[in-house]
Parts: structure tokens; sequence; C-alpha cells
């Protein structure tokens, strides 16, 4: 047997595998890298359901239905629009990120990529950073629609609401990693769709914290959620710029993260 | 230099499976060490320590004189890693793939051209769900190489691949080695590891029971040498072992591949041949030799398939 090939030269010229090893630069990494995160969850049409297609559904109907408690003389589309942004940050960075997570573990896409010279904090980055172009996406279309509903938002609360939304994402980003990071993948699944629907339903996303009975009003504006959908509503209706939900956001951010670096598997 | 794999005493247990048991293993820079040994010998338990995946129990373990697990972050840059199996997101385009993890490297080889070499070109923007097995495991092999490594680790790259593949494979490893890559893989193809390897390694229980060229290997326990021939598939070995004289062994190792192992002299040449004349059937390619590998490779590991 012979394993020269049947033209009888060599298929490779002579130093075309001489090492030279090293790594890439670290912007080029985490650009590529988030750029592939980002299409794989637009390709996704699970994640486009869970990100889109469900708050969507949520925003067009509980603007145009009388369903839920509001405050005040405020228009439902106003009053709506926030909260529902508030869904889309934790729809994306935490229930989707924690799922895509867990099986790309199952997957060994977490073992190929560190087996690179890709830093792990740039492995986390690369999904944060691809969450936060999502949330951007998502935020366009929502707010375009809403605008189409009669949304007007107050300007003046509007880069409050921004650094919200931020500060949502990378929070809800890193409970997203803790839970996608430790857990078998139908374990991560299951659980990132019931938190999902709780905190949707008692979270402080669909009913005002206001309107909850008793104390639970003021737990649920300490859960992630809750800070979000009312520091949201509180910039976006009334323009008021209130760093207690951000303080929250954070501080879930930081306990997460740091737990995330010590519980994450790679497979 | 240091060698690029230097292994002493490695222990590995998994709860009450001990999958790596007191293993030694030295490669040398530049060198293409083929590690083999049968399902569940520890060789993916070994390489992927090597690759810092996993940690050891006992043992030290250097890589291109790095600690895989403490340097890490000065290793990864410079080595290439084919896992066995898996290792790609499931909606990744191949191109997506590959782009990725050569962006990770500072001077790596054209992603487009390294799809198109390993036979992918037609299948750049197919998701990796998508591949056939045998494409898998070629980008999965092009992501190994694409960051030029001066040491890769290949966990059976051959694998599932068609002929044709697998041919182009051994090209590709006869030119890393020619180019001073050092190579550490693992196959099940004793022919693969025959003309390839400088060096082979065979493990079994975790252990290393045997090492050396493919040659010193095989001449080593050739003590006799063999008859091999071929003929149509199911003759009676027992009437054929009957013809001869005591103590040879007679098997039929494939289909219609035959071996007839102890001392082979002409008569003994003489009788097989007379015996497959009476059967009514002609003894082709009739070979007479020293053992091959697999047959060594038998030998040592026993012809039971482990459960
Ligand atoms: N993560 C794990 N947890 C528990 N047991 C494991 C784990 N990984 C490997 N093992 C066990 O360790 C032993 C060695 O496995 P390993 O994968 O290293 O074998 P191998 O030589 O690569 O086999 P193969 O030729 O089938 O690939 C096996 O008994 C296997 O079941
Ligand atoms: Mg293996």
């Amino acid at each position: 047997m012979t394993t020269t090939p049947s033209a009888g030269r060599p298929r490779f010229a002579p130093g075309t595998f001489t090492p030279a090893p090293g790594s890439g630069r670290r912007g080029r990494m985490l650009l590529t890298h988030a750029r592939v995160e980002t299409s794989l969850t637009l390709r996704h049409g699970e994640q486009i359901l869970l990100t889109l297609l469900i708050p969507l559904a949520l925003l067009v109907g509980l603007s145009l239905l009388d369903i839920l408690p509001t405050e005040g003389s405020l228009a439902r589309v106003d009053w709506i629009t926030p909260r529902i942004l508030a869904l889309a940050v934790m729809s994306s960075a935490f229930t989707g990120q924690a799922i895509a997570l867990g099986f790309d573990r199952r997957y060994g896409v977490l073992k190929r990529l560190s087996a690179t010279a890709l830093p792990r904090w740039l492995l986390v980055a690369g999904r944060l950073a691809a969450a936060l172009v999502v949330v951007a996406l998502q935020v366009v279309v929502l707010g375009a629609v809403a605008a189409l509903l009669g949304w007007a938002p107050s300007l003046s609360g509007a880069a409050y609401g921004v650094v919200l939304l931020v500060a949502g994402t990378l929070s809800f980003g890193a409970l997203g990693v803790l839970l996608g990071g430790s857990l078998r993948p139908e374990l991560v699944l299951a659980l990132a769709n019931l938190v999902w629907f709780v905190l949707l339903l008692a979270g402080g996303i669909l009913l005002a914290p206001a309107t909850l009975p008793g104390a639970a009003g003021d737990i649920v504006a300490l859960l992630p959620s809750g800070a979000l959908a009312e520091g949201l509503r509180a910039a976006l209706t009334e323009g008021t710029v209130s760093w207690r939900p951000l303080a929250v956001l954070a501080a879930w951010g930081a306990v997460a993260a740091a737990l995330a670096t010590r519980t994450t598997r790679l497979t | 230099m240091g060698d690029a794999v230097e292994i002493t005493g490695l222990v590995k247990r998994f709860g009450s499976v001990t999958a790596v048991d007191g293993l030694d293993l030295k490669m040398p820079r530049g060198g293409l060490l083929a590690l083999l040994g049968p399902n569940g010998a520890g060789k993916t338990t070994t390489v992927e320590i090597c690759e810092g995946f996993v940690r050891p129990d006992e043992g030290t373990v250097r890589v291109l004189g790095l600690d895989p697990r403490r340097d890490g972050t000065a290793l990864r840059p410079r080595i290439g890693v084919m896992p066995q199996g898996g290792g790609a997101y499931p909606g990744v385009r191949a191109e997506e793939m590959l782009g990725l993890v050569a962006a990770c490297a500072a001077d790596p080889l054209d992603p487009a051209w390294l799809l198109d070499v390993l036979g992918l070109g037609g299948a750049r923007r197919t998701p990796f769900k998508r591949l056939s097995g045998g494409q898998q495991q070629r980008l999965s092999l092009a992501c190994a190489l694409v960051g030029r490594p001066e040491l890769v680790f290949l966990d059976e790259p051959t694998a599932g691949m068609d002929p044709q593949a697998r041919r182009l494979v051994w090209d590709l490893l006869e030119a890393l080695r020619a180019d001073g890559v050092s190579v550490l893989l693992t196959t099940h193809l004793m022919e693969e590891a025959e003309t390839l390897a400088d060096d082979i390694v065979i493990v079994d229980r975790g252990r290393v029971i045997a090492q050396g060229s493919p040659s010193a290997l095989t001449a080593e326990h050739a003590d006799d040498a063999q008859l091999r021939f071929r003929a149509r598939p199911g003759l009676d070995t027992e009437l054929l072992s009957a013809a001869l004289p005591e103590g040879y062994l007679v098997r039929e190792s494939a289909p219609g591949a035959y071996r007839v192992a102890g001392i082979v002299d002409p008569q003994v040449v003489s009788t097989v041949t007379a015996w497959c004349a009476q059967q009514g059937v002609l003894a082709e390619e009739l070979h007479v030799g020293k053992r091959d590998l697999e047959e060594v490779f038998l030998e040592l590991t026993g012809r039971e398939l482990r459960t």
C-alpha cells in the first residue's frame, strides 16, 4: 500500500503546514464570535418565536384589548410597551441564551472553541455581545410596531431606557449563562421556560409590582424582571431616572457572573 | 528542545472506572505517534488530558513543555485539536465554523482553500447538522489544522471516512510531518498506524502494553511467520487445521481472508494449496511473511470483544 497520491507527486507543496502558531487579535475574535452567535440566533425558528413573535403577539393583543390593569390615564400601548421590551430582553438574553448554551455544551461547541486561542472570558463576551445585537433588533421591531399602535414614549427618559436595556441584557445574560452552563440541556430547557413563564406572569412583567397584594410588590420589584419592567416603564412613560432598578439588575448580574465562573462546565 | 508530549504515571478515574491506569508516553517533536487500543482502553481520556480538558488524578503531563491545565492559555494557541465526534453548533455553516476557529489564530491557513482541499468546497454553506458523518469529520480536521499549530491531537481522524477521504487525510498527515508538525493520533485502523506512524503505542485498560516503531513491533512479536491467502468465504478452517501438522492455527480473519499461523515451510504451503484444490477453490493472493500489526494487536489485546 502506498500513501502517495495517484498523480505520483505530493498533493501539498512543502511548507504548506509549517507551524506559525499564535493567538488571533481579540477584537477580531470577539467580532467573529458575536457575528456567528447572532446569525445562529436569527436563523433559529424557535428562537425567533420566543424572542420576537410571542412579544409581538402580546404587544398587539394587550394594546388593543382591555385585559390588564393599567395605571391612571395612561394609554394602554404606553403602559404595555416598556413591559414587552423587558419581556423581549428576558426571552433572548436569559431563556434563549440558556437553552442555546445548554445544547452547545452537549454538542461539544464550547470544548471546540476553548481548544483554540479564544480566551474563556471571550467565550462569554461573544455570546453577550450577540445578545445585545439581538435585543437591539427586538427593540427596533417592537418599537416600530408599538409606534404604529400609537406608542408615544417620553423622550427625556429614552437614554436611560437604553441604559436599562443594556444592563438588563447583561444581567439576564449572566443568569442565562449560569443556568445554561451548569445543567443537562433537557433540564436547562425545562427550567429556562418555566422561569420565563413564572416571571412573565408573577415577576413584574405583565402585572405591575404596585398592583400586587402586600409585600409581594416589594419582592417582585427586587427581581430582575420586575426591576427592568418597572424601570423601563418609569423611564419611558414619566421620564423618571431612578437608580434603584439599575442597582437591582447590577446586583443580579454580578452574583450570577460570580457563580457562573465556578459552575460553568464545557461539556 | 524537549518532547512534544511527555506523560509519566498518568492515572484518571471516573467513579469506579479507572480509565487511565499508570500510563507513560513520550513523543518527540516532529514525530507522528499513533495511539492504538480496544474501545474503552483510555485513548480519548489520555488525549483530553493532554488538551487540558480533563484533570488527571495522578501523574504528570507536559505538552510542549507546558502543563496543559496550569499553562492552558499559553498552550492552546500552539495546538490543534480534533475531538472524537461533535464540536460544532448544529446550525452553523461549514465556512462560518472554520472562519471562527481561523479568527482565533494569528496567521491561519486560508479557510476557503482548506475547505476546498478537504472536499468541502460544495458544502461551504451547509449547516453542520446536514453534513454527512465523513464531511463533519473533515470539517473537524480542518478546524484542527487551520491555525497552523505545531502539535495536533487527532482523535480517530479517519473514522467514518470513505477510502478517498482517508487517503487524502493520509497525504495530509504526511505533509504535516514533512513540515515539522508533531502529530498524536488515535486510530482503530492498523494499516493507518503501520504506514504513517513513527511510533506506535498500544494501550489496554489504561496501560501501555506495547510500543515501538511499526517494524519493531511486528518483528518483536513475529517468532513465527504466517501464511495468508484469499478464497471464497466460509471454508472449513477446522478441516484445514486437521490437514496440517500439530500446532498450526487457522482462522478466517475477515470473510474470505485466511491466515495460517505457525512455522511456514514449503511443506505447509504445499499442504494448504493441495487442500484448497481438494475443496475445488483457488487460493489467491497467497502470501508468506511476518505477522502484520493487526495480528500483533489481536495477540496482545486478546480476540474477545470488550464488553
Ligand atoms: N466522562 C466520563 N465519565 C465516566 N466514564 C468515562 C468518561 N469518559 C470515559 N469514561 C470511561 O473511561 C474508559 C476509557 O474511555 P475512553 O473514551 O478514553 O476510551 P477510548 O480508548 O477512547 O475508546 P474508543 O476507542 O471507544 O474511543 C471507558 O471505560 C469509559 O467508559
Ligand atoms: Mg476514544
